[in-house]
Formats: C-alpha cells, sequence, structure tokens
C-alpha cells in the first residue's frame, strides 16, 4: 500500500517538476534542440538538476540492502550497445524533434485538455503497441524458420 | 537567446530527481515514463498497479499545473495534426525498441552513469537537433 502511494507521489512530483521546469512546453523542447537558430540552454538546467539529486540518490541505494518499501531493487543490468538500442533512440530522438513531446510531458498535459496532446499520445500508444506487434511477427517467424529447419533434420 | 529560464527550469529538474528518487529509494525501481506506460499497455500480472498509481500522479500533477501555473500548458509551439501523428508513433516505438525515453535514459540512466544510457541520451538527442534542424532551417526557409 505505501509503495503504491509513493508511486502516486512520485509521479505528482515528477508533474510538477516538467511543469515548473517548461518541459510540458514545446517550445521549450524545441529550443533546446534548435542548436542552430535562437537556442535555449533551458534543458541543460532541467537535467542538471534531476541528475544531481538522482546520482547521490543512486549512491545512496548501492549501499541499501533492499529499497525501503519493497523487498527488491529491480534495475536495469545490461551494458550491451545493441543495434536495437541505437535505432530506437535515433526513432524516438526524431519522434521528439518533431512534436516537442516526449512521453511524460505529453501524459502530464493530458490535464490541459488540449486536442492536440490527446492525438500525439494516441498516436505514442499506436506506436508503442506497433513494436510489441513488430517483435512478435518477428519471433513468430523465426520460431517457424526454427520449426521448418528441425522439420528438414528430421526428414 | 530568448525565453531563458535557468532557474524555473534547474527547479523543476530538481522535483524531478526528487520524485525519480523516491521511487528508487522506497519502491526500487525506475522512473523510466515510457516504461511504465508500456507496462500497463502490456500488462505483466503483478506488476501493473504501481504503474497505474504512477501515472495517475502524474495527471493529477498536471491537474494541478493546470490550476496553479496554467503556463506549463502554454505549449508556444503545436504542429500540424499530420506531424503529430507521425511523432507520436516514432515516440511511442523508438522508446519501446530503444528500451527508454527522456526520464529513463536521460534522468535515471545517465544519473547511474549506464554507458547504455548515454549513449542513447546522446543519440536521441543528435536526431532530435538534426529534424528541428531540418524542419526548422531547411524545409522552413
Amino acid at each position: 500500500m505505501n509503495a503504491l502511494l509513493t508511486s502516486f507521489a512520485s509521479g505528482f512530483l515528477f508533474a510538477l517538476g516538467l511543469g515548473i521546469s517548461g518541459m510540458t512546453r514545446p517550445v521549450k523542447v524545441i529550443g533546446f534542440l534548435d542548436f542552430f537558430g535562437a537556442w535555449d540552454a533551458s534543458l541543460v538546467f532541467v537535467m542538471v538538476g534531476a541528475i544531481a539529486v538522482y546520482f547521490i540518490a543512486y549512491r545512496i541505494s548501492a549501499k541499501m540492502s533492499s529499497p525501503i518499501l519493497t523487498s527488491k531493487f529491480a534495475l536495469p543490468t545490461r551494458t550491451d550497445l545493441s543495434a536495437k538500442l541505437l535505432l530506437g533512440a535515433a526513432i524516438f530522438g526524431a519522434g521528439w524533434g518533431l512534436g516537442g513531446f516526449c512521453p511524460g510531458p505529453a501524459l502530464t498535459s493530458l490535464a490541459s485538455s488540449a486536442l492536440p496532446v490527446f492525438i500525439f499520445v494516441i498516436a505514442m500508444v499506436l506506436g508503442m503497441y506497433l513494436h510489441t506487434w513488430v517483435t512478435e511477427l518477428g519471433a513468430t517467424k523465426s520460431s517457424l524458420t526454427i520449426s521448418a529447419a528441425n522439420t528438414t533434420q528430421d526428414a | 537567446m530568448h525565453n531563458f529560464t535557468p532557474f524555473a527550469s534547474l527547479a523543476g529538474g530538481i522535483l524531478i530527481g526528487l520524485g525519480a528518487s523516491a521511487m528508487l529509494l522506497l519502491d526500487g525501481k525506475i522512473a523510466g515514463i515510457g516504461g511504465i506506460l508500456a507496462g500497463v499497455l502490456k500488462p505483466v500480472g503483478g506488476d501493473t498497479l504501481w504503474r497505474i498509481c504512477f501515472l495517475a500522479g502524474l495527471f493529477v500533477g498536471g491537474l494541478s499545473l493546470r490550476i496553479l501555473l496554467p503556463g506549463a500548458f502554454d505549449f508556444g509551439i503545436i504542429r500540424p495534426l499530420p506531424m503529430l501523428i507521425i511523432a507520436g508513433l516514432l515516440v511511442g516505438f523508438g522508446t519501446r525498441l530503444g528500451s527508454g525515453c527522456t526520464s529513463g535514459h536521460g534522468v535515471c540512466g545517465v544519473s547511474r552513469l549506464s554507458p547504455r544510457s548515454l549513449v542513447a541520451t546522446a543519440t536521441f538527442i543528435f536526431t532530435g537537433a538534426l529534424t528541428v534542424y531540418l524542419l526548422n532551417h531547411l524545409i522552413g526557409n
């Protein structure tokens, strides 16, 4: 129960931070990405503030055997620089520059009830489903290939 | 440089950091918003409720902003709808393929000095800047 309350409070703080920092305004995001125009360095300060706090929190967490309210830390462990990582980040960046929204600010901005935000979020959700679909399609294809190979071996 | 808001942005960044830190120290989880949403769209048993609570907090935070700081939703630039649809598709697909977005890679991963997140963050800032350059300076003129 307390852990769920933490999730809610964390989301709440996150939204306030996104709003106060200017991340919910595409004009600020696109201004930051516009290095060859009237560059707006504000987002550097958002990152510095967030990273400074989280850097310390991560150092503290590394000394803890478990989180305060749950039994274990669920942290990513992969370190490989895969093609999927690079391609995915590149595609995400293109969308970010195109629309000026990333997932957090877009979801927070749903509260403004502005129609363009709803349309962006629906497209974003479809993009996530599209990824699931492509991944599952790939998995089916490769398992078909494997079973075909097995059949050949059996014969 | 116009619209520059270093103090508000730093303060907002600190709040984002505190939200993400609470998630880590109390619940042991990474506050990567793209991943949190994806986990709700494709639920895995027992791993969904905390995600819904986080997203509810995000939405209630948004409602509070609407009352206390309406300027937060003064978007300034709203791209034409076809462009926003393509942008949304790219953001949704890309964050899943690349296992993270600005919060998961850019804040949590970079702070942990994760090589994957450092590379992903550099990559999405680069392609984001390239897209804005193409739109604002090549096509725009």
